[in-house]
């Protein structure tokens, strides 16, 4: 990855042109030719530095619902929370974290009733408190990642 | 409301936009639009707030981005919103959400993920951010992350049942 790479992956991760030729207008702003774009976006993706490169839904205005949902879990019993966890197929994301709520996790359902249907469902077959917190406001970022 | 061909539009593009030169005709050959149709429903669906953002997801690692770390604060009320719209602007702040306190054991109002290169780094960063947005009379925590067992990517349209996801938890 050079700085030709670099900056591509810094300017299209703040938005994509929605024109005829929007690869054009991208590669006029980066100062490069089109085609050179074209080649080096591909490549990043075959090699997986890019996860993706397309359209982040809105996942509330797609009809569905997301929440960030926490849960502390005893040391001795944690690996098998932990998998319990990992069997929802709702739960989209879930990382171990240093602190007594050790477990973080995001539940993405297709509506916003099954979001408790889930959680009720992890208490029930961990017998523990599931800390619930939907956002109530997201805050805009431009840049995700400077590479 | 969204018919049956924005659906379908929705669906087609949700892996990705075709890389070659006119990406917006590659799409409507696709599924029977042409391409003024499509460049005009995706722009409605922006502009609606369906599509957040139109562009490229990395992967952390790959950029080195290896420390991962959630910074919860306990903001007053009435300073949350000023507060947050002030740290998202931080360059390093990749997301920032404000969420409901979970009583006095989880007081925090504001939460933000900071990736870095290391763990000092971020730890750099945040006392940077502290000092420049005066945060230091707030209550806060940082939690870096330990293990991830599970990053799903975006899939809204799978054959049933049907999980939404999301970018960069």
């Amino acid at each position: 990855m050079d700085d030709t790479d670099k900056a591509i992956i810094n300017y299209l991760q703040k938005g994509f042109p929605i024109c005829e030729s929007p690869y054009q207008l991208v590669s006029e702003q980066l100062g490069i030719p089109e085609a050179e774009l074209l080649q080096r976006l591909q490549k990043l993706l075959d090699e997986g530095t890019l996860s993706r490169f397309g359209p982040m839904y809105h996942a509330e205005a797609m009809g569905g619902a997301l929440t960030l949902a926490a849960i502390k879990a005893p040391e001795q019993q944690f690996d098998e929370i932990a998998e319990i966890i990992n069997r929802f197929p709702e739960v989209a994301h879930n990382y171990q974290r240093n602190h007594d709520l050790n477990l973080w996790f995001v539940i993405a359902t297709e509506s916003s009733d099954r979001i408790q249907e889930v959680i009720q469902s992890i208490e029930e077959q961990t017998r523990l408190q599931v800390y619930n917190m939907p956002k109530c406001k997201e805050y805009f970022v431009q840049l995700q990642l400077e590479a | 409301m969204i018919d049956q061909q924005d659906l379908q539009l929705l669906k087609t593009i949700q892996h990705g936009l075709p890389i070659t030169s006119r990406p917006y005709a590659e799409i409507g050959k696709q599924i029977g639009l042409n391409e003024t149709e499509v460049i005009e429903r995706i722009a409605l669906f922006m502009q609606t707030g369906l599509i957040k953002r139109l562009g490229v997801i990395v992967k952390h690692q790959r950029l080195g981005y290896t420390a991962n770390a959630m910074v919860v604060f306990d903001i007053p009320d009435h300073r949350v919103s000023e507060v947050g719209e002030s740290i998202s602007k931080a360059r390093f702040v990749n997301l920032c959400y404000q969420r409901p306190r979970q009583g006095k054991q989880w007081p925090y109002n504001l939460y933000c993920m900071i990736h870095g290169k290391s763990r000092e780094k971020v730890c750099q960063q945040l006392q940077q951010l502290i000092k420049s947005r005066d945060l230091d009379p707030y209550d806060r925590e940082i939690l870096f992350s330990k293990q991830c067992f599970k990053q799903r990517g975006a899939l809204y349209f799978t054959p049933s049942p049907s999980p939404l996801s999301v970018a960069n938890g």
